[in-house]
């Protein structure tokens, strides 16, 4: 203890008393990178972690649309066979517990290893101190830990996938869920403890950092911005900050349970020991629900930047905004039980999720009409980064009304564990949240790296991107309503039609991503100098006063808010 | 090239056979919900095309707007943006306007979710399913009890089952023995799992039913059948490898029929499942006389 301590003495007295010379003294690439305390590096580190993880995510889930491009197994028992040793129907067997173990990693990565990381770890992690006038986070080494430790929860879970689920067969297969008994007894083998694991030790990564938001935006914001001046973002993620704080430790309760009941011979859930399945359903969809506002709430906030910045307007209705954001936080907690409509739960309980659900709709749709109201008057021009928040609208809103009609009990009954859900998930997520990502990466790409992207291959992304994502989910609507189950690594021919279409657009959506990393190529190789402010006058928050890249420590002299 | 085609040509086959005696099971390119073969199944349909009256428009006019927004605000057509940032009227009016439709999806709704999740009369018939991976057991509950596996059909089985018809006993559906119910009865259906087993979920989509199957719990829902048929439905619960192999099929029959299968079924299941399957045969080829 005693040494870092003094270390980090040390290195705030250089970084406060003598920033000069600390400045032209460049840090070493290992006390830079792995050492680092500064916000805008650990974002950075943050990014390109979600890039990586996101392209592995992404990976896994094309493979599965190859495999359910046709009806019967085209590719997972030769998948099996290949990365397993599986041979003759053990590669059968192997390769659907494998497709199994690819849904739940697919969804695990990238909720907790890409979204997570790229909107919170990342772009708030640079941003939000920046926007509130900060010099840094309130605990730079705590920021620090945050991300180390989410890289070896990567490790563990991919780990996992290597070695023994249920008997004979590798991986968890449970999906992302981890629903016991399927995860206790049903995978007695050691990958569904690493698993957990990876899931404890992001957790922990993520409430680190909460705690790190939290401190930071109510503490050292500039003088004279009060909360009601504060920037959407930084509104957006002080609520998932709470969210992550108040649901994290639920889902970790919950899954240290399975940990003892599993290894340790408790019976939370084990109905023979007394306990209750349902039980684990309650607990871990109390933070599950919470955890799809986190994994949009920053969005949220970013696309009201953006939509403010390129109309050279006001966010419209400010406050309204800002409070819509605290009652979908807060809702978000109390509706838990949605997504259990058919574990027999009594005609009032699933009357009040009904109708808790649906409150939801109505702060939403604040928000939607909000955003267009921001442009309505506006001089809007088509910037890359407007053009992918224009998609997050419009996307989001087909993902909002199909979650409306899923909200009423008596419906999805028909369309539970269906591809309609898979279809209205991915519409919020997929093409909600990941355009966010992608309408933020353009909008700050300049200010973090000081490089124009090129608008030419920008604009082809999001049009291969839209496309493409839409191609996927849009026809699982279809397959979901004629009763297409999730999950599933085979189905009836009659399925077969839609699911070709949806596996097509996912290799577009792939060719997307590969559209993305070359653009990513270009700007850093071409380096047009992007200057401090390429946005013009609607870009009003504070980053855009710094120089591009902003300096190592930024706002010396605090910045005062009239 | 060669999915194509396929899919043409099921499409095509499938017209030819559409004639209502199959609509009890996934189409190809279907676009919509199965066809109800219950009460609560006519509800649900009706209600999910209500709320597309509500949520259709909504997206459209969103839509709409963000058009509108794009060519009439675009910085060539309006150099100068204007300053609003506030209208506590317009406010109020898209805070309140989607509470009202709320409200009008709401009491269908309610009225919806209180039908399905209240038994009508006291059941004619109680069954028990229990799953198991990856199988289901349909117990029937009776002075005499009758009970059987039911597992998915493999493709040795279908010649001596007498199943080889495709289109009747599609791949990954078609089970080894059915659930066989009387129609126009009100069935009681009594879901759980194995006490050591793992979630399964009991879904039969024409009928508006799915329930999970959870060990030690015993979970209740009920179904009218109002036509007679073959029905399909799938396990709807993350259960492991075989998640997608372990369907579910109910045949619905007229009331002598299930009594005469009922009878026969406690001592010689297959034997009883034959006679059945003649007698619907027969009986289909009036059905489709009728229909004409």
């Amino acid at each position: 203890m005693a040494g870092p301590s003094a270390h980090d003495h040390h290195a705030h007295g250089t970084a406060h008393d003598d920033h000069h010379d600390h400045a032209h003294k460049p840090l070493g690439f290992f006390t830079r990178w792995f050492l680092s305390t500064n916000h805008k590096d650990i974002g950075t580190l943050y990014l390109i972690f979600a890039i990586i993880a996101g392209i592995i995510g992404g990976g896994l889930s094309i493979a599965m649309r190859a495999e359910l491009q046709e009806p019967g197994i085209q590719i997972f028992h030769g998948l099996a066979s290949l990365v397993y040793g599986f041979e003759g129907d053990a590669a059968i067997d192997g390769g659907k517990h494998m497709f199994n173990v690819f849904t739940t990693a697919h969804a695990l990565i990238m909720i907790f290893f890409m979204v997570m990381p790229a909107l919170i770890g990342g772009f708030a992690n640079w941003m939000v101190p920046i926007m509130i006038g900060a010099p840094d986070m309130a605990f730079p080494r705590m920021n620090n830990i945050s991300f180390w430790l989410i890289v070896p929860a990567f490790l563990l879970l991919l780990l996992s996938m290597f070695v023994e689920g249920p008997a004979g067969a590798y991986g968890v297969g449970g999906g992302w869920t981890l629903y016991p008994p399927f995860s206790t007894t049903g995978m007695p083998g050691p990958a569904v403890d690493l698993a957990i694991f990876a899931i404890h030790v992001s957790g922990a990564s993520s409430i680190l950092g909460a705690i790190n938001f939290i401190t930071t935006i109510l503490n050292m914001r500039a003088p004279g911005m009060t909360l009601h001046k504060m920037p959407l973002f930084a509104w957006a993620v002080l609520i998932t900050a709470f969210l992550l704080l108040l649901s994290l430790p639920v889902l970790a309760g919950g899954i240290t349970m399975l940990l003892t009941d599993r290894n340790f011979s408790t019976a939370f859930f084990s109905p023979e020991g007394g306990g209750d399945p349902i039980l684990y359903q309650h607990l871990f969809w109390f933070f599950g629900h919470p955890e799809v506002y986190i994994l949009i709430l920053p969005g949220f906030g970013i696309v009201s930047h953006i939509i403010a910045t390129f109309s050279r307007k006001p966010v419209f209705g400010y406050l309204g905004m800002a409070y819509a954001m605290v009652a979908i936080g807060a809702v978000g907690f109390i509706v838990w039980a949605h997504h259990m409509y058919t574990v027999g739960m009594s005609l009032d309980t699933q009357r009040y999720f009904v109708f808790a659900t649906m409150v939801i709709a109505v702060p939403t749709g604040v928000k939607i009409f909000s955003w267009i109201a921001t442009m309505w008057g506006g001089s809007i021009s088509f910037r890359t980064p407007m053009i992918w928040a224009i998609g997050f609208i419009f996307l989001f809103t087909v993902g909002g009304v199909t979650g409306v009609q899923l909200a009423n009990a008596g419906l999805d009954r028909s369309l539970h564990d269906t591809y309609y859900v898979v279809a209205h998930f991915h519409y919020v997520l997929s093409l909600g949240a990941v355009f966010a990502i992608f309408a933020a990466w353009y909008y700050w790409f300049p200010k973090m790296f000081g490089y124009m992207y090129s608008e030419k291959l920008g604009n082809l992304h999001f049009w291969v991107m839209f496309i493409g994502v839409n191609l996927v989910f849009f026809p699982q609507h279809f397959l979901g309503l004629a009763g297409m189950p999730r999950r599933y690594i085979d189905y009836p021919d009659a399925f077969a039609g839609w699911n070709y279409v949806s596996s097509l657009g996912s290799y577009v959506a792939g060719f997307g991503v590969l559209i993305f990393l070359y653009t990513v190529y270009d700007a850093f190789a071409k380096k047009r100098v992007a200057g401090n402010n390429p946005w013009g006058d609607g870009a009003t928050t504070l980053e855009w006063q710094l120089s591009s890249p902003p300096p190592f420590h930024q706002w010396e002299q605090l910045p005062r808010i009239k | 090239m060669t999915h194509r085609a396929y899919a043409v040509l099921t499409a095509l086959v499938c017209l030819l056979f559409a004639s209502g005696a199959y609509a009890d099971q996934p189409r190809p390119w279907q676009m919509g919900l199965q066809e109800a073969a219950t009460p609560i199944m006519h509800e649900i349909r009706w209600f999910e095309q209500y709320t597309l009256w509500f949520i259709v428009p909504i997206t459209l006019f969103v839509l709409l707007l963000l058009i509108i927004v794009v060519m009439k605000f675009r910085a060539g057509a309006n150099p100068v943006p204007s300053k609003t940032s506030h209208n506590t009227a317009i406010e109020v009016v898209w805070t309140v306007g989607p509470v009202l439709i709320l409200l009008f999806l709401a009491i269908p709704s309610f009225n919806l979710l209180t039908a399905q999740l209240t038994l009508p009369q006291t059941p004619d018939l109680t069954l028990k399913a229990t799953a198991t991976q990856w199988q289901w057991n349909y117990e029937y509950q009776m002075e005499n009890p009758v009970a059987f596996d039911s597992y998915l059909l493999k493709d040795e089985d279908r010649a001596s089952l007498g199943k080889e018809d495709k289109a009747v006993y599609p791949r990954l559906l078609a089970v080894d023995n059915e659930m066989v119910v009387p129609v126009n009865k009100v069935v009681r259906l009594l879901v759980t799992a194995a006490p050591t087993d793992v979630i399964h979920a009991f879904a039969m989509p024409a009928f508006g039913v799915k329930i999970d199957a959870v060990p030690g719990r015993l979970n209740e829902t009920w179904f009218k059948a109002e036509r007679e048929g073959l029905y399909y439905g799938q396990c709807s619960e993350l259960c492991g490898k075989d998640h997608a192999y372990m369907p579910i099929a109910i045949r619905v029959v007229a009331q002598d029929k299930y009594d005469a299968w009922i009878a026969a079924a406690g001592s010689d299941l297959q034997g009883a499942n034959k006679n059945l399957m003649a007698a619907a045969d027969g009986n289909k080829a009036v059905d489709v006389a009728a229909n004409d």
